[in-house]
């Protein structure tokens, strides 16, 4: 009896053992791998896009060199109507440009501080393995510019951001974006795909006041924002920036949170997210209400647009989406169907 | 293992790379002080009384910094100041300085060698000089570059007092001066209001070179500054700042360590100083 219970106890120990093993070994080939694909010999030059908008998807081509370029900008912009901010941007924008690419890629990033800006700055793409995720290798101070590459070993969706001291500063300044290494064979084919980043701002003026607002370090500090936004500015994705799907189609939302401090909460009022890549990684969650997205974190959602109608994009610790401008729209237009929706009269 | 190695060789490369940068041991600088004229100037420099300050960074947040008593510029170093050391010294020009000095943005916003576009002020702050020739203009009127610690020093006065960093809003007052550079740094010097010493301009105008502005590392990779072996870096610079609510230090010292000696930037201008002797 004994003699049978300690061979069954050394052989599950064993069976145990090496099924760690073999995860392991699982885990370190998929790394490898991606670190041998080589790349066809073409480069692509990748054009910059304003969010919300994003490069064309990946499809199935080989893995080659891309050259990416971005710029900071510092500049005075609308943070909500009739409210300005001196904004410091990747490319101009915030975010700033969607950076597209497949796993395999080798990608030549050039960060170009703009000669007009005030400071330095350097960029941390949470898509890259080595030191500081590039912030070492392009430090760049106003009028410079540098260049490193890397190869892009990991799918998923990344944040980038500036890393230069105060680096709570420079990102609530609205220095991040988000970059996506697709996989092999890229992402199953979708309608629609947009770019959405909330991030928080800290004004001296309280929610609403008029003029250049100035950055508050208190409030920052003390993780009490005025503005909660997507896109950087309370109406990016509201009136003419509403954005559309048709009924029927499939839409699919990358959503990063620059922070500096607070957490979303992901939600598209009257729609189910059929499919989240949870996180932003390959692990894929399907019927999720609300998503939660850390600051330097992001996520990929996917809906079917099935019933026409506007609907409501927030950061659903509501108090945010109405009172600190964390509101976004998605417009679904086409035939009724009221076999899943009808409102009576 | 492999990781520590590759981090260890990371870091050797960079402070070798910051000690070959290091103007100090830059062993062309003599060369380039042969050939200088000297000139005379009227610039009104201001005595600064020798003092201590809690320094801003230092593995010991009690480190204090010894500052004797010396003479600054009372105003950034102007175009026309400027020119006037081009004159005496053509080896300086835009034409002729050597890039080893100066690369190839150096006074990039002048028409020529010797003359400034209609637009540039010439009683502006000269900017778009690299570290090499600010310092040979300094020598060229019997002066020097203030060292980091003299410039963190008078730069720690406000209107009223020689030490404001413990007043709540000093800290937003430089920020806020340094995000309205961009519409400053075309004006004349001396426009605004001193500081208790009777020096304009330390914020609101332009950066400035300081003579060993590389002696303190940033890496860029500005988070790791804090954790990082210090004495790994030749100048022992790694960053433990006193005060991590000093945004506007912080910018400062990220401004130094992301230039070189040969870097010349649109809002990168200097003053000098000279030593007190009784």
């Amino acid at each position: 009896m004994k003699k049978t219970f300690i061979i069954a106890t050394v052989l599950s120990a064993f069976i145990s053992l090496n099924s760690c093993k073999q995860n392991n070994s699982t885990s370190s080939e998929n790394n490898s791998d991606t670190e041998k694909i080589k790349t066809d010999g073409s480069v692509e030059q990748q054009k910059s896009v304003a969010p919300p908008n994003v490069p064309a998807p990946v499809g199935d081509r080989a893995a080659k060199k891309v050259i990416v370029r971005l710029e900071t900008i510092e500049k005075t912009g609308e943070l909500a109507d009739g409210t300005q901010y001196n904004f410091w941007t990747f490319n101009g924008t915030v975010p700033g440009s969607f950076i597209r690419a497949r796993v395999g890629d080798e990608i030549e990033l050039h960060l170009k501080n703009n000669e007009n800006n005030t400071f330095p700055h350097n960029i941390d793409l949470h898509a890259v393995n080595g030191p500081g995720g590039g912030a070492e290798a392009t430090f760049v101070a106003p009028g410079t510019e540098k260049v490193f590459n890397f190869k892009a070993l990991n799918p998923g969706l990344y944040v980038y951001h500036c890393a230069t001291a105060p680096v709570g500063m420079h990102i609530a300044n609205g220095m991040y974006g988000l970059i996506l290494i697709e996989p092999e064979g890229g992402l199953p084919k979708v309608d629609k795909e947009y770019y959405i980043m909330q991030g928080d701002f800290y004004t001296k003026g309280k929610f609403g006041d008029k003029g250049l607002q100035e950055f508050d370090m208190d409030k920052a500090i003390s993780e009490h924002p005025e503005y909660v936004v997507f896109n950087g500015k309370t109406g990016a994705l509201l009136g003419d920036g509403e954005l559309q799907a048709k009924v029927g189609e499939t839409v699919r939302f990358f959503v990063g949170n620059g922070g500096p401090n607070l957490t979303s909460s992901f939600h598209v009022i009257g729609e189910i997210f059929d499919r989240v890549y949870m996180e932003g990684g390959s692990k894929i969650n399907e019927n999720v209400q609300t998503t939660v997205i850390p600051p330097g974190g992001a996520s990929i959602v996917e809906f079917k647009a099935t019933v026409p109608g506007e609907y409501v994009i927030v950061d659903h610790a509501i108090f945010r989406a109405f009172n600190k401008g964390a509101l976004g729209k998605i417009k679904v237009t086409g035939p009724d169907n009221p076999a899943v929706y009808k409102k009576n009269p | 293992m492999r990781v520590f190695v590759f981090i260890c060789a990371v870091i050797l490369n960079l402070g070798l790379a910051s000690c070959s940068e290091s103007p100090k041991s830059h062993p062309s600088t003599s060369v380039a002080d042969h050939q200088l004229e000297f000139i005379s100037s009227s610039k009104k420099m201001m005595k600064i009384d020798s003092g201590s300050y809690r320094a801003f960074i230092g593995k010991d947040s009690n480190n204090i910094i010894k500052v004797k008593s010396f003479y600054i510029d009372d105003s950034p170093v102007t175009n026309a100041e400027y020119l006037t050391f081009l004159k005496a010294n053509p080896q300086w020009t835009r034409s002729k300085v050597l890039r080893l000095y100066a690369d190839s943005t150096y006074l990039k916003h002048w028409k020529g060698d010797y003359q400034l576009p209609e637009k540039i002020n010439p009683d502006a702050p000269v900017t778009n000089v690299s570290w090499f020739s600010a310092e040979a203009y300094a020598k060229s009127v019997g002066k020097r570059l203030p060292t980091i610690e003299e410039w963190e020093y008078v730069g720690l006065a406000d209107r009223s007092s020689k030490n404001a960093s413990d007043k709540p809003h000093f800290t937003d007052f430089i920020l806020r001066e340094y995000q309205q550079r961009k519409s400053n740094m075309n004006k004349v010097v001396r426009q605004g209001e001193p500081n208790f010493y009777g020096v304009y301009d330390m914020y609101g105008m332009v950066w400035e070179w300081t003579y060993d502005f590389n002696s303190v590392m940033m890496s860029g990779e500005s988070r790791k500054d804090n954790t990082t072996n210090e004495s790994l870096f030749c100048a022992g610079g790694a960053i433990t700042a006193s005060d991590l609510r000093n945004y506007a230090a912080f910018v400062r010292y990220a401004l130094r360590g992301s230039i070189k000696a040969n870097n010349c930037l649109n809002n990168l201008g200097f003053r000098c100083a000279r030593d007190f002797k009784n």
